[in-house]
C-alpha cells in the first residue's frame, strides 16, 4: 500500500530533480494566452480615468462628450458627485470608465470626459515624519529605561538613518481581466490573478450571480507578487459593463495606473541604535522607525530582524499616512524593509568594531532562531563568492575608483503549505489527469503538481495531465506568503496515493499478492520485494474495466493530509552576499557577483527552485539599485509612472548570479516549504552593505542612485 | 491618442508642403520610437502626422568633401556600422552603443534623436515645455534631480535628450534645413537648439514646416570621445554626457572642441572648457583641469548638483578616452 509520506530523497526519480517548466515552450512561443491575450467575438475594451489629484472633491462630471466619440458604447462615472463619498484620496484613484469596440475610441473617449475637482491639500512626501501634520499611527511607547542604561553602558555602538523608498508591484503584466456572460447565464472571467480559486467572490454583487456561476480560468500570468488576490475595483466594474452592453469586455490597467494604483510595498525608515560588546556580541537595540504606503500608512517594523535575542531591545514604529494608494501586499511584507534597517546597522557596528562582516555575523548567530542553518549557510555563501580572497574592512578600501566591496544580509521566512485540495483521475487507458484549483505564478507551480502525481505514480511526467488555473477545479489556497508548493505538493500527494492505492487493490489479486506489497515505481505495479514480479502500468488499469478511478487529497494548513500525515514545514534561513563596484567619481554601482544560499526544506523542482531564486535576485537588484516611486509634492503627481524613470533592472545590470539550494539531512529530510518569499528579502540589505564595504560610507537609503552615492560620500569626506 | 492624417511623402519638396498646410498643426515623424508613445499619451495631439521614412534620399550616409553627409533619417545602426563613422567619429559609435536597446538603435535615426522631445518629467504628465502650475515653476520648486544645470536661469529647464548632438558638435557637424517653398539653409548644430521662452516655442529653432534633410559631418584625423553616465548598463538615457575632439599637435590639443548633454535645454558648449583644452599638454592634469573648466558657471537646482560633479567627471573621461 503507498504510503503518503514523501520518499527518501535518494530514491526519487523525479522529485528534487532539475525539471524544465512543462509550459516553458507555450510561453516562450506566444501560445500561451495571458489574459491581455483573450479576445472574445464582439469584446468591448473598457479604460479607467484616473484623477490627476492627490486630494480633491469631485463635484461635477459630465461624460455627454465621451460618449459621443465613435465607436464608444458607454461612459460611466465611478466615484460620487457629491458627500460624503466624492473624495479623491489618491493621484490615480479611478473617477470614471468608458467602453468602446476599439482600445484607441475607449482612449480618446477618456480625454473627452470633463470632471470638477475641488483641490485639497495632499501630502505624499514619507520621508520625514515630522512633517506629516498628525497623520501618524500606531506607535508604541515602550519602557525606556533599561535600554537607555544597556545604550550608555555599550562598549561600542552606532547611530545611522537607514531606510528604503515606497515602491511598487510593477507587474509585467498589469491587473485586469476579460468578462463574458455567456448563453447559459453564467459568467466566464479570465483574470491574471493569484487566487483562482477565491477570486469570483469579488465578483458577486457586481454580476448579481452566485459564485457557483461564476466561471474562473487563468492559465497563464505575468507577475503578481502579493497584489492580485482580489478582483478589484477594475474586475467590478468590467463585470457591471460587461452585464449593462451584454458584451465580453477586456479591463487591463494602463502602465501608469499599474504603477499608480497596482499597490505599494511600504518605504521604511528607521534612526538606530545599536551597540556591542568589545569582543562582538551585540547587545542593545533601539530604533525609531516609520514609513508609508500610502493612505492607510504602514505596519509595524519588526526589528530587529533576525536577530532577534539581542538582549535589549526598544523599538518605536509608526505609520504615516500619504495621499497614494495604500500598502498592498508586496513578497515577505515588511520583511526587505526590516531586513535592509538591521542588516545595515549590524554592519556599521562591525565596521565600528573594525572586524569582518562575515566574522561578527558568525559570531551573533547565537541570537537567531536557526543558528546552525545560518552558521552553514554563511559559510557556503563566503567560499561561493570567494570571500576569504576578496574580503576587506571597511577602513581598508581597494585602490583606484572603481572601489569593491562585499556585503551580507540573511533572512527567515515560514512558508507553510495552504489549504489546498486536488484530484487525481487514473483511466482504464492508464491517463492520469491531475486537477487543482490553484495557480501557476510563473515560478512552476504546473509542473512541481505534476511531478508530485508523477513520483507517487511511478510514471514520467509526460503521463501526467496537470490541470490548474480554473474555479472550477477541487479549491487550492491563494498563492501568498510561500504557501503554495508546500499546500498543492501534499494534496496533490494525498490526492495520487489515494487513487494509486485504488488501483492495487485491483492489482493485489492479479499479481496473488498483498496491497501492502505492492509500489508503483518505472511504469509498472510490482512487488516491492521482487521486482520481476509485476504489471506494466497500462495492463494494471486495463483491471479499472469502463469506470476511471479517483482520489481526492486534502492538505489542511498546519494539520496535514487526509491521513494526518504532514508534508509541508515551515520556517527557512537564507544567507546572501554581494560583491559589488561602485565608481566613486560617478556614483554608479555595479553588480559583479551576487550568491544566494537557500534552504525550503524538500525540494520538489530543483530547477524551477533556483530560478525562483534567480528572479528573486534580479528583482532584488532592482529595488537596491533603481526602484522608487518618485511623487511631486506640488502637483501630488506620481513623477515617474512609467518604465522609463521607474527603473527595473535589465539582465545587464544584475551581475553574476549564483544559487545553492540546501539539501541533505536536516533540509531534504523536512517538509515542503515556500519560497516565493525568502530570497528577496536579504538583496538590498546585501547589496547596501556591499556598498558601504566598498566606499567606507554607509548610503543610508535604497535605491542606491549616483545621486545618493555621491552624496554619502560628499558627506563622509570622500568625494573625490 | 487623438485620430490624425498619416501622410507618407515620397520626396523633401511633398513633405514641406504636407507640413506647410497645416501650419504648427503638424508633428514630423522619424523612427518614431517616441513620438508614438507621446501621441499615446496625449503629449502631442498633431492633426498631421507626417512621416519620412519613405523619402529615400534622407536615408543615405555618402562621402562629401573631408566628411559624410548624412541623411537625417539613416538609423543609428547604419550610423554606428559605417566605417567612415567607425575611422573618424568614434564619440558617435559610443553615444549610439550606450542606448542600450537594439529595438531602439535599429529604427530611431540621426534626425530623429536630434529633434526629440525632452524626457523631463512634468513636460511628459502635460505641464509643457515651460512646466507650471498654479503659478508655479515645478522644475524649480519641485523635484529637479535631471534637470539643468546649465542654461537653466529661463523659464525653461529641462534638458535637450539627444544622444548624439553633443558627439556631433564637438566635431563639428553642420544641419541642413529645408523649409517654405524648398528653401534651404545650413546651420551649425548648436543653432537646431534653443530654450523656450514658451512652452508652444518649442525645444529646435525650426519652423513648423521645416525639417532637418542632412547632417554634414567633417572627419579627420581628430581624437574624439565621448563619456556618459547612465543609471542602468541597459535601456537608459545618460544623466551627463560630454564628447570632445581635438588635433594631437605634438602632444598638446587643438583645435578643441566639445559638447555637453542633459546638461540644459539644449546640448551645451563649454567655451571654459575648449579654452582650458587648446594648446593645452594632453595628460591627466589637463584631463581634470578641462573638466573643473567645463563646470564653470554651472547654476544647479535644489537637488541637482551632484550633475555638477558628474559634468567634471564625465568630461576628464571623455579627453582620457580621446586620448587613448
Amino acid at each position: 500500500m503507498a504510503k503518503n509520506a514523501w520518499p527518501p530523497a535518494d530514491k526519487t526519480v523525479l522529485m528534487g530533480k532539475r525539471i524544465a517548466r512543462l509550459d516553458g515552450p507555450a510561453k516562450s512561443t506566444g501560445r500561451a494566452k495571458y489574459a491581455y491575450d483573450m479576445n472574445r467575438p464582439g469584446m468591448l475594451y473598457a479604460r479607467l480615468l484616473s484623477s490627476p489629484h492627490a486630494a480633491a472633491k469631485v463635484t461635477a462630471i459630465n461624460l455627454d462628450e465621451a460618449k459621443k466619440v465613435p465607436g464608444v458604447v458607454g461612459a460611466w462615472a465611478e466615484i460620487a458627485t457629491a458627500e460624503p463619498d466624492n473624495e479623491v484620496r489618491y493621484a490615480g484613484e479611478i473617477i470614471a470608465s468608458v467602453a468602446a469596440t476599439s482600445e484607441e475610441a475607449a482612449r480618446e473617449a477618456l480625454t473627452k470626459i470633463q470632471v470638477q475637482y475641488q483641490v485639497l491639500p495632499h501630502l505624499v512626501d514619507d520621508t520625514d515624519a515630522t512633517k506629516s501634520d498628525g497623520r501618524e499611527q500606531g506607535e508604541d511607547k515602550p519602557d525606556a529605561a533599561a535600554v537607555d542604561a544597556a545604550i550608555s553602558g555599550a562598549e561600542v555602538k552606532v547611530s545611522g538613518k537607514y531606510g528604503l523608498a515606497c515602491i511598487t508591484h510593477a507587474c509585467h503584466e498589469s491587473h485586469g481581466q476579460v468578462c463574458e456572460f455567456g448563453a447559459d447565464g453564467n459568467l466566464y472571467v479570465w483574470p491574471s490573478t493569484q487566487n483562482v480559486s477565491a477570486y469570483a467572490g469579488g465578483l458577486k454583487d457586481a454580476s448579481g450571480l452566485a459564485v457557483n456561476q461564476i466561471f474562473v480560468d487563468c492559465q497563464y500570468m505575468g507577475g503578481g507578487f502579493g497584489s492580485k488576490f482580489d478582483s478589484g475595483r477594475w474586475g467590478a466594474i468590467s463585470v457591471r459593463i460587461s452585464k449593462e452592453t451584454g458584451k465580453p469586455v477586456k479591463l487591463m490597467l494602463e502602465r501608469d495606473q499599474e504603477l499608480l494604483i497596482g499597490g505599494n510595498r511600504p518605504s521604511a525608515y528607521a534612526d538606530v541604535t545599536v551597540g556591542a560588546t568589545k569582543d562582538g556580541t551585540i547587545s542593545v537595540w533601539s530604533s525609531n522607525a516609520w514609513g508609508s504606503g500610502g493612505m492607510g500608512g504602514a505596519g509595524r517594523l519588526g526589528v530587529p530582524y533576525v536577530f532577534t535575542k539581542i538582549p535589549n531591545v526598544r523599538t518605536l514604529s509608526k505609520g504615516v499616512r500619504t495621499n497614494r494608494r495604500g500598502a498592498v501586499a508586496w513578497r515577505a511584507p515588511g520583511h526587505p524593509q526590516a531586513c535592509l534597517i538591521t542588516m545595515a546597522a549590524i554592519a556599521d557596528l562591525a565596521a565600528e568594531l573594525k572586524m569582518d562582516e562575515l566574522e561578527f555575523f558568525l559570531k551573533n548567530v547565537a541570537l537567531t532562531d536557526r543558528p546552525e542553518v545560518y552558521t552553514e549557510e554563511l559559510k557556503i555563501a563566503a567560499d561561493m563568492i570567494g570571500y576569504k580572497d576578496k574580503a576587506h574592512l571597511r577602513s581598508n578600501p581597494t585602490p583606484g575608483t572603481l572601489k569593491r566591496g562585499l556585503g551580507i544580509g540573511i533572512h527567515t521566512w515560514g512558508g507553510i503549505g495552504n489549504d489546498s485540495q486536488t484530484e487525481v483521475v487514473i483511466n482504464p487507458d492508464g491517463a492520469v489527469s491531475v486537477s487543482i484549483g490553484t495557480q501557476d505564478l510563473g515560478v512552476g507551480t504546473r509542473t512541481a503538481v505534476a511531478i508530485v502525481a508523477a513520483e507517487t505514480l511511478g510514471l514520467p511526467l509526460d503521463k501526467v495531465q496537470a490541470n490548474i488555473g480554473k474555479n472550477s477545479y477541487p479549491p487550492s489556497g491563494a498563492s501568498g506568503g510561500s504557501t503554495t508548493i508546500g499546500g498543492v505538493s501534499a494534496s496533490t500527494r494525498d490526492a495520487s496515493t489515494i487513487a494509486l492505492n485504488a488501483l492495487l487493490e485491483k492489482v493485489a489479486p492479479v499479481l496473488g499478492v498483498t496491497v501492502d506489497e505492492l509500489e508503483a515505481r518505472d511504469g509498472k505495479i510490482q512487488v516491492a520485494a521482487t521486482p520481476s514480479k509485476s504489471l506494466p502500468w497500462a495492463k494494471a488499469c486495463s483491471l479499472l474495466g469502463q469506470m476511471p478511478i479517483s482520489g481526492r487529497g486534502e492538505n489542511k494548513r498546519g494539520k496535514g493530509v487526509s491521513d494526518g500525515t504532514i508534508l509541508d514545514d515551515q520556517g527557512v534561513g537564507g544567507v546572501q552576499i554581494a560583491d559589488v563596484s561602485v565608481d566613486v567619481e560617478t556614483g554608479q554601482v555595479f553588480i559583479n557577483e551576487f550568491v544566494a544560499v537557500q534552504d525550503c526544506g524538500r525540494i520538489v523542482d530543483l530547477l524551477t527552485a533556483e530560478s525562483q531564486v534567480y528572479g528573486a535576485l534580479i528583482m532584488g537588484v532592482t529595488y537596491a539599485l533603481y526602484e522608487e516611486c518618485i511623487y511631486d509634492n506640488i502637483t501630488g503627481r506620481m513623477l515617474n509612472a512609467d518604465l522609463e524613470f521607474y527603473r527595473l533592472a535589465t539582465l545587464a545590470d544584475v551581475g553574476k548570479l549564483k544559487v545553492h539550494m540546501m539539501t541533505g539531512p536536516g533540509y531534504d529530510t523536512r517538509g515542503v516549504i515556500g519560497l516565493g518569499e525568502p530570497p528577496v528579502i536579504a538583496p538590498g540589505a546585501a547589496i547596501s552593505n556591499a556598498v558601504a564595504n566598498a566606499i567606507g560610507v554607509r548610503v543610508p537609503t535604497l535605491p542606491l542612485t549616483p545621486e545618493k552615492v555621491l552624496a554619502a560620500l560628499e558627506q563622509g569626506g570622500k568625494l573625490a | 491618442m487623438n485620430a490624425f492624417e498619416y501622410a507618407m511623402p515620397k520626396s523633401i519638396d511633398e513633405a514641406i508642403s504636407l507640413l506647410s498646410e497645416t501650419p504648427g498643426e503638424s508633428q514630423v515623424m522619424a523612427g518614431g520610437t517616441d513620438l508614438v508613445t507621446a501621441l499615446k499619451q496625449g503629449i502631442v495631439s498633431p492633426k498631421r502626422v507626417v512621416s519620412l521614412r519613405h523619402i529615400d534620399e534622407l536615408k543615405s550616409i555618402e562621402a562629401s568633401g573631408d566628411g559624410l553627409r548624412i541623411g537625417a533619417m539613416a538609423t543609428l545602426d547604419d550610423l554606428a556600422a559605417h566605417d567612415g563613422v567607425k575611422a573618424g567619429a568614434a564619440s558617435i559609435v559610443t553615444a549610439i552603443k550606450g542606448i542600450g536597446s537594439q529595438q531602439i538603435t535599429s529604427i530611431g535615426t540621426i534626425g530623429g534623436d536630434l529633434c526629440q522631445l525632452p524626457r523631463d518629467w512634468y513636460f511628459r504628465l502635460g505641464f509643457g515645455l515651460v512646466a507650471q502650475y498654479e503659478g508655479k515653476d515645478l522644475v524649480a520648486e519641485g523635484d529637479n534631480r535631471y534637470h539643468a544645470i546649465f542654461g537653466n536661469d529661463g523659464p525653461a529647464k529641462f534638458v535637450n535628450a539627444s544622444v548624439l548632438a553633443p558627439a556631433l558638435i564637438a566635431l563639428g557637424a553642420k544641419a541642413s534645413v529645408v523649409g517654405s517653398g524648398g528653401a534651404k539653409r545650413e546651420i551649425a548644430l548648436e543653432e537646431l537648439f534653443h530654450a523656450p521662452k514658451k512652452s508652444e516655442d518649442g525645444n529646435t529653432t525650426l519652423a513648423s514646416n521645416e525639417i532637418v534633410t542632412h547632417i554634414l559631418l567633417p572627419l579627420g584625423a581628430r581624437k574624439n570621445a565621448l563619456y556618459h553616465v547612465k543609471p542602468r548598463h541597459g535601456l537608459d538615457w545618460p544623466i551627463v554626457s560630454a564628447a570632445v575632439a581635438f588635433e594631437n599637435d605634438g602632444g598638446k590639443a587643438k583645435n578643441a572642441r566639445g559638447g555637453l548633454g542633459h546638461v540644459a535645454p539644449m546640448p551645451w558648449v563649454s567655451a571654459s572648457a575648449a579654452k582650458a583644452l587648446e594648446g593645452a599638454a594632453l595628460d591627466e592634469d589637463t584631463a581634470a583641469k578641462v573638466g573643473a573648466a567645463a563646470a564653470e558657471g554651472a547654476s544647479p537646482l535644489s537637488r541637482n548638483a551632484y550633475k555638477v560633479h558628474l559634468t567634471k567627471v564625465a568630461v576628464k573621461r571623455a579627453i582620457l578616452a580621446a586620448m587613448a
